[in-house]
């Protein structure tokens, strides 16, 4: 979009926000029992032990929080790595941090019989700070450094790796299997707020900082000599940056699973609209995947209603094709 | 000198998969001396052991042995096409289109015979390598372009796999899951008679195109100088490498790093020239998969652990290593 017609960026910044404002309440409003508006506004201010409110408050609320949370730690996760990477297909999904949260938690699950959500989380905490580790240090292996084109195929091969281990695990062991497999589909259903408080520390100072270190982030993305020729100390910022990162990236999927390619297509949607500056990227991200993942989550329980999808097959079933456009778009013929 | 080295290497790994192959036939529940089974494959034994030896044992390991082969020569021929030591049909997606294709039959046709769960894989993964193959075309099919929408496709196709994994009743998901891992367990010469087709027909064609993978692997510029046709033979290839993983998919289910594995210990042992480097990792691919079955068999014994988790077992170290030595690539 030409500069001139782009409209200033606080007000799609606040366009955005009231259509995630949107989209939460709808997620609310939608599902099996009919709840109407005033139902919402009582069950917060004036709660009565109606049933009613009593979904409002232990089930719908919940649900739209950690939906739009969850896209937006994802979303943020995404842009960083990208800004990071100066790669366009970077994304926690892609680059294995998913699939190690998954590996982490079918191990823990299968080892060391765990089986509560919050215990779960942990894991999966731990699992996709050490994939996200991992697939950097084979992603910057050897002379040149980190490539994008190293780190993504380093990511699908780590991927592959992680799934074909968690994949061994569940075939061993049909207990697990059972209980894993809507875990492992990525879902925002069934999460209670106390799981998600336990996370939204992690959540919060991710987002936080990354809204902190916009600025730096922004000179990084020009690259690696630019940005120290500007004077950055590039080694902190990119240390602080993956923490970031991990944070986001871990407690998302530590609450909802792995969910894929929010982290993917969103960034590349605000930069569409935002422009090359992170301090606009980074919060547009944050708004859009968390409409975006609350869309999702709508469609996941309207399409074979009255059963649920898991959220993360929607949001696959949406971001492939988008994923497969820019890697189309992206590769000039070698 | 290098053909002297290739026919040695050739030979030896014969020797080795033959050696194997006979001890495996030996091993399990029922152990018979390694003599006894050479006597029962040849028809000069007592009859005590024919119905173990050639109905169950001969056919299993000659279906790993395919199966292993199959899956390292689409491979090597994937790696030398994309011109890319990590490309595998389990990193491309033509197995991931084999697994939903098999996944959609176990769970919503369980009353579907015997035959069409093979016969769908196949087709999977050929649909899911033509969807590729399309979706990457712009003006020519560029290798990376191919990797790249190769790994979208896998997304997808993985994608609607787990929402029938979570909707299927959790003993017939299981069973589908198996199937993903890839195991050899039962299968029969009726397997072997189906997959022998396709190996016959596609192991010579790729031998007879390893010259045009060299010319290929050069690099675009390079092999048109050269005088190749690229785009027709990277199609060529392309369908080759599809069908033999397909073949292979279709018989023992998604056994994961033999195609990714074999070609680079046969790029060891004889060098990057195709000629020799095919059938290398052929044979290689071969003893990996019936090395694996018995150790799948006899490890944990009497519980029987499926071929491809052995594999990625195995395989999983492999990969890391592989990646270090890529490192300035």
């Amino acid at each position: 979009m030409p500069a001139r017609l782009r409209p200033s960026p606080a007000l799609g910044l606040v366009i955005g926000l009231v259509l995630l404002l949107a989209c939460g309440l709808f997620s609310i409003l939608y599902g099996l029992m009919e709840i109407s508006l005033p139902d919402v506004y009582q069950a917060l201010t004036q709660f009565d032990g109606s049933p009613e409110h009593f979904i409002v408050r232990t089930v719908r609320l919940p649900r739209a929080l950690i939906a739009a949370l969850v896209g937006a730690s994802l979303a943020v996760a995404g842009a960083i790595m990208q800004a990071l990477t100066r790669n366009p297909l970077a994304a926690p999904g892609i680059l294995g941090v998913n699939a190690g949260a998954a590996l982490s938690v079918v191990a823990a699950m299968f080892l060391l019989k765990a089986t509560s959500l919050s215990v779960y989380a942990w894991f999966a905490f731990l699992g996709a700070a050490a994939a996200a580790v991992a697939v950097y240090l084979l992603g910057s292996m050897g002379r040149g450094g980190m490539t994008p084109l190293k780190l993504t195929v380093a990511g699908a091969a780590l991927t592959t790796l992680l799934s074909s281990i968690t994949q061994g695990l569940l075939v061993l062991n049909e207990r697990t299997l059972d209980e894993m497999r809507f875990w492992l589909a990525g879902s925002v259903a069934g999460r209670d707020l106390s799981l998600f408080l336990q996370v939204l520390p992690f959540m919060a100072v991710g987002l936080l900082g990354a809204l902190a270190m916009a600025k730096q982030i922004t000179t990084l993305s020009l690259g690696e000599d630019v940005a120290r020729g500007l004077g950055q100390k590039t080694g902190w910022i990119k240390a602080a940056a993956a923490l970031l990162v991990v944070l986001l990236s871990g407690s998302a999927v530590a609450v909802a699973g792995p969910v894929g390619f929010i982290g993917l297509a969103v960034p590349h949607i605000a930069r569409g609209l935002a422009g090359t500056d992170y301090r606009w990227i980074l919060p547009y991200s944050a708004v859009l995947g968390g409409t975006l993942l609350l869309l999702a989550d709508i469609g996941a329980r309207a399409i074979l209603r009255p059963e649920e999808v898991a959220v993360g097959i929607m949001t696959a079933l949406i971001g492939a094709p988008f994923f497969i456009a820019l890697a189309r778009k992206g590769v000039r013929q070698s | 000198m290098r053909r002297m080295r290739t026919a040695i290497v050739l030979l030896l790994l014969t020797l080795a998969t033959l050696l194997v192959i006979t001890i495996n036939m030996g091993m399990g529940e029922y152990p018979i001396p390694p003599l006894d089974v050479l006597k029962a494959v040849l028809g000069l034994g007592t009859g005590e052991y024919d119905f173990i030896v050639n109905t169950l044992r001969l056919p299993r390991n000659l279906v790993a042995f395919g199966v292993g082969a199959g899956l390292a020569l689409s491979g090597a021929i994937l790696q030398g096409l994309t011109r890319n030591p990590l490309a595998a049909p389990d990193v491309i997606g033509i197995t991931h289109g084999a697994n939903l294709a098999a996944v959609i039959v176990i769970i919503l046709l369980p009353a579907a015979p015997l035959v069409a769960l093979p016969a769908a894989a196949f087709a999977g993964a050929l649909l899911a390598a033509a969807v590729t193959y399309l979706l990457a075309w712009k003006g020519g099919s560029a290798p990376m372009r191919l990797i790249l929408v190769g790994m979208g496709i896998a997304a997808v196709v993985h994608a609607l796999t787990t929402m029938l994994l979570t909707h299927g009743k959790v003993l017939v998901v299981n069973q589908a899951m198996i199937w993903m891992t890839g195991s050899i367990y039962g299968r029969s010469w009726e397997h072997l008679y189906r997959m022998l087709p396709w190996l016959l027909l596609f192991v010579p064609v790729a031998l007879l195109l390893a010259r045009h993978l060299n010319a290929l692997q050069l690099g675009d510029d390079l092999a048109r100088g050269l005088g190749a046709h690229v785009e027709r033979y990277r199609l060529l290839l392309l369908l080759t490498s599809v069908a033999l993983a397909g073949a292979a998919v279709a018989t023992a289910g998604s056994v994961s790093f033999v195609g990714l594995m074999a070609p680079h210990i046969g790029r060891r042992l004889v060098g990057p020239t195709q000629g020799g480097l095919l059938p290398t990792a052929a044979l290689t691919g071969g003893l990996i998969l019936v090395t694996a079955d018995m150790l799948g068999r006899t490890l944990f014994a009497p519980i029987e652990v499926p071929a491809g988790v052995i594999t990625a077992a195995v395989g999983a170290p492999f990969f890391l290593w592989l990646l270090y030595q890529n490192r300035n690539s």
